[in-house]
């Protein structure tokens, strides 16, 4: 399975989703520079964590406009699989690739630690290898992780099955119904604030990451 | 080309952590009085006035969450 880790100017998270691709999850990858247009020859776009364009304006609004986000739709409209995480999760909503919007979180300030997250789908190329209510040890680092979307929204998301995860206990960014993780309809773009690449290997002080990792071989 | 200020403004009942913050201060700096304190942005261009609102709709405001208004001011 190939996969392509994208890099806008401020993606820091780049290096890590592409060491745990190559070294852990032992598949072929690539960075993709953000002026790229054409992803045909991958299976699994990741769009890491960071700071795009230094978060002007708001999270990822500028980078939904590099000219690899349009290759990106177009990947994920033929039904590619698209993982965004943390910054990624927000260029994906600024893009209107998944529901919603991410905000500030709840008490103002950037949350760097491990959190629980709780599986609620255990049915898509993301979480094959999980079982549903099964609690995952996986760090965050953002200071706008907070989920909010309209009422309507919600209970779409709910009713199909898109809410991937939870945060389990204390929420630590006050996102609506403790949001950590949505799907598309299809079920082939996951947005998380939560780092799986960061949970990949025991050494890093969790593996749980890898869960959702593997998951993706399982899918072809 | 026209001189254009451009108001973006967390949506009403959508959460604003920030607004909250100071809020919260401002009472503990003894302004008892105040309430609904929002935080927004202002966006100073000049540009071609028929494109603004495709201009806020489309990257100057999230229209998800936050409202715009803009002053054609010259």
């Amino acid at each position: 399975m190939k996969f392509g880790v994208i890099v806008f100017p401020g993606s820091n998270c780049d290096h890590d989703c592409y060491n745990a691709v190559k070294d852990v999850l032992k598949q072929p990858v690539e960075y993709v520079w953000h002026q790229e247009k054409k992803l045909d020859h991958l299976d699994c776009v990741i769009v890491p964590g960071g700071f795009s364009y230094g978060d002007y304006l708001r999270c990822g609004a500028i980078a939904r406009f590099s000219p690899v986000m349009e290759a990106v739709k177009k990947h994920a409209s033929r039904g590619g699989l698209v993982l965004g995480i943390c910054n990624g999760f927000q260029i994906l909503t600024e893009a209107g690739l998944l529901p919603g919007a991410l905000i500030r979180n709840r008490d103002v300030h950037f949350i760097c630690r491990h959190t629980d997250l709780r599986v609620e789908n255990a049915k898509t190329p993301f979480t094959n290898k999980l079982k549903k209510g099964q609690i995952l040890n996986i760090p965050i680092a953002h200071g706008e992780g907070n989920y909010q979307c309209d009422k309507k929204t919600l209970t779409e998301l709910k009713k199909h099955g898109q809410i991937a995860f939870t945060y389990h206990g204390e929420n630590p960014n006050g996102s609506v119904a403790n949001i950590a993780g949505i799907l598309n309809k299809s079920k082939n773009v996951l947005g998380m604030m939560p780092h799986p690449e960061r949970a990949a290997e025991a050494i890093l002080g969790s593996a749980d990451g890898l869960g959702i990792l593997s998951s993706i071989l399982n899918t072809r | 080309m026209a001189k254009i200020k451009v108001y973006v403004t967390p949506k009403h009942g959508v959460l604003d952590p920030q607004g909250k913050t100071v809020e919260a201060a401002l009472h503990t700096m003894g302004y008892k009085n105040v309430s609904n304190v929002h935080i927004g942005k202002y966006i100073e261009l000049e540009g071609p006035e028929n494109k603004i609102d495709e201009m806020c709709k489309k990257i100057l405001s999230n229209p998800i969450i936050e409202d715009y208004r803009y002053e054609v001011t010259e």
